[in-house]
């Protein structure tokens, strides 16, 4: 492990930041912390930079214990939040900062500022200060400013949080092949599960100060292994009461379920392709559609349960008020604080896949 | 508010504050300036020449000088503490630099004459001072005193000033700063200070024009005319004598005052502008 926490507590007045943390990040890799605000993975940013001292636990980079040493010397590159340029700075000043700090040569400076512009694709605008820039170019300043003093670990504390929406997208793949062609080991800071998805190697999910569960993040949508992860990723219903429902009859009283859209398949009961499975389904009625732009988002009700599924627009029309036959291939069932999916039992033996 | 018609409220606002700015404001400086020039412009010259007015002025501009270099210095580091770090008795520290705007300036003097007069409770000290090296330091009743006295009074000025806008500003540029490797002090010079530059400098003028005008505390730490007596001290001893010409003096270095005060306003107005200048640039 390249940058490894080891039983990490931090209390703040009154409220626990982390309660006995233990992570590690491979070197090379791009690791996303992510959790809903308050949910103190700022705060396990901040240690692992220095900003902020653990009440206990260590913390290491590249094998050492580093709690001693100041954030200026850990050798880590941090893009904060809202970018903390140096508003009374050109482009070129902000980049250069950290070069003159170590007293480098003025042609080495120079050099080194020259090629960040260009890495970054700001060519030009070196004599701009801040304000005179756009969000993400100065995302780009940000990001060049951190790797200008050549840090063997970037830290980045929600990214693309001050960003627009239609910029986002572009720049989470920009930053992404960026650190990829730098070869950085990178740690950032998100609320937002798409941003963690589409940008890391590895996800670290947090909640309430505690590291939920880490993992590829095919790994987490597939298996999450505590409640909450099963919750928090994908856009999920949670349901109480199911037993009710076809194939979901053996699940143990008194558990939840959690169920995602992409387990739902709601179809007329004139369709073809799913004809043979009509007697495994339940029926239900659509109270609400809602456009999400490339597809429908459904929500069904059946037998008083609320599911939502996706559709795509490619399929036959639909309105409120049609009664659709419901197929739940799977669900999260919560188990205390553990997980796991439980197959709709009557289809067992059906090639659920292939359809 | 733009179609309607035209409401007499604005134009009443505006005749109510004309009249109290001539009347409360104008009205008695210009008064100043005539009396003062009244009998002759050879007494007003005769008047702001006299050795107790020279001294006066002397002492005053000795007094609010230290004050300012003193409270530029610690208003930044009691502002930059306040602001940019977190730590037990933060709020007290903050509440303690206003208590010289809440207690009256003659207390002030009076409680320094308590703590550094003849039976004052550093005295020992003072005197042993003196004994070991040989020196006449007086707290009291000597231009160190006022010196004293106007630099508490001016305290809160720069403070006060700069702790807004260094709270608004947040830690994250120091904090970048400080990832980059920068110390303490280069951190100041190149992040923090080019931000509170103007607001320093206003505070500064403030905390001067504040020294200069300063009466009750320093009346009660300076006893001697023409030596500790400052330019307020000196108006109102010539005021007190009572006589025809004394009046027309005390006028002469009153408007000494009224002119040194519209500088400082010049000073600060052009101030505020290259501020706001250099914000939009």
């Amino acid at each position: 492990m390249y940058v490894q926490l080891n039983h990490i507590t931090k209390k703040f007045e009154d409220y626990e930041a982390a309660k006995d943390v233990s992570l590690g990040v491979e070197e090379g890799r791009m690791a996303a912390l992510l959790g809903p605000s308050g949910s103190g993975k700022t705060t396990l940013l901040r240690i692992i930079a220095g900003l902020e001292q653990q009440d206990s636990g260590d913390v290491l980079i590249d094998g050492k214990v580093v709690n001693d040493v100041p954030a200026g010397e850990r050798g880590i590159g941090f893009v904060f939040q809202n970018y903390a340029l140096f508003r009374y700075m050109t482009v070129y000043e902000n980049i250069a900062f950290g070069l003159r700090v170590q007293k480098r040569k003025k042609e080495e400076i120079d050099a080194r500022v020259m090629e960040l512009v260009h890495l970054v694709g700001l060519d030009g605008l070196e004599r701009r200060y801040p304000n005179q820039l756009s969000g993400g170019q100065r995302q780009r300043v940000a990001f060049a400013r951190a790797l200008a003093p050549e840090p063997s670990l970037l830290l980045l504390d929600e990214p693309f949080a001050a960003i627009d929406a239609k910029v986002r997208k572009e720049l989470r793949l920009w930053l992404k092949n960026m650190i990829s062609q730098v070869g950085i080991t990178s740690i950032f800071v998100t609320h937002d599960q798409d941003e963690a998805v589409e940008v890391a190697d590895e996800i670290l999910v947090i909640n309430e100060g505690r590291l939920e569960q880490a993992g590829a993040p095919i790994d987490i949508y597939k298996n999450p292994k505590t409640s909450f992860v099963a919750q928090f990723i994908g856009s999920s219903a949670v349901l109480s009461d199911f037993r009710g429902l076809k194939g979901f009859e053996d699940v143990p009283a008194g558990r939840q379920a959690v169920v995602r859209p992409e387990f739902v398949e709601a179809f007329k009961s004139d369709n073809e392709k799913f004809k043979s499975l009509i007697a495994d389904t339940e029926s239900g009625v659509i109270t609400n559609i809602a456009f999400r732009g490339s597809y429908l988002e459904l929500t069904l009700d059946v037998n008083g349960i609320q599911l939502t599924t996706n559709r795509s627009l490619e399929r036959r029309p639909v309105h409120v008020g049609n009664p659709m036959c419901v197929l739940i291939y799977r669900a999260y069932i919560l188990d205390g604080e553990n997980t796991r999916i439980y197959e709709n039992r009557r289809l067992e033996g059906v090639d659920v896949e292939s359809l | 508010m733009k179609n309607q018609k035209k409401s007499i409220v604005p134009t009443l606002l505006i005749g109510i504050s004309v009249v109290f700015f001539v009347v409360m404001l104008v009205l008695p400086l210009v008064i100043v300036l005539y009396r003062s020039l009244k009998d002759g412009l050879a007494l007003y010259v005769k008047a702001i020449t006299a050795p107790n007015t020279l001294s006066a002025l002397r002492v005053t501009l000795i007094a609010a000088s230290i004050a300012v270099l003193v409270n530029t210095f610690f208003g930044l580091c009691a502002a930059w503490l306040i602001t940019k770090f977190e730590f037990r008795g933060r709020q007290v520290l903050s509440t303690l630099i206003d208590i010289p705007f809440s207690i009256s300036p003659v207390i002030a003097g009076l409680a320094f004459i308590m703590t550094f007069g003849r039976m004052g409770w550093a005295t020992p000290f003072i005197d042993w001072i003196n004994s070991t090296f040989g020196t006449d330091i007086a707290l009291v009743f000597s231009v160190p005193g006022v010196v004293l006295a106007t630099i508490f009074v001016t305290f809160p000025f720069i403070s006060r000033e700069l702790i807004p806008v260094m709270q608004a500003q947040g830690n994250a540029e120091e904090e970048a700063a400080a990832m980059m490797g920068a110390k303490g002090f280069t951190i100041f010079r190149k992040v923090t200070f080019p931000h509170i530059r103007w607001t320093l400098l206003y505070g500064i003028i403030l905390c001067a024009a504040r020294a200069i005008g300063e009466f009750g505390a320093v009346y009660a730490v300076s006893k001697t005319r023409g030596q500790t007596f400052t330019l307020t001290l000196e108006v109102d001893a010539l005021y007190m004598a009572g006589g025809a010409d004394s009046i027309t003096q005390a006028f002469a270095v009153s408007s000494l005052l009224v002119i040194i005060a519209v500088a400082i306003l010049l000073i600060k107005q052009v101030v505020e502008y290259r501020a706001k200048r250099t914000e939009e640039a």
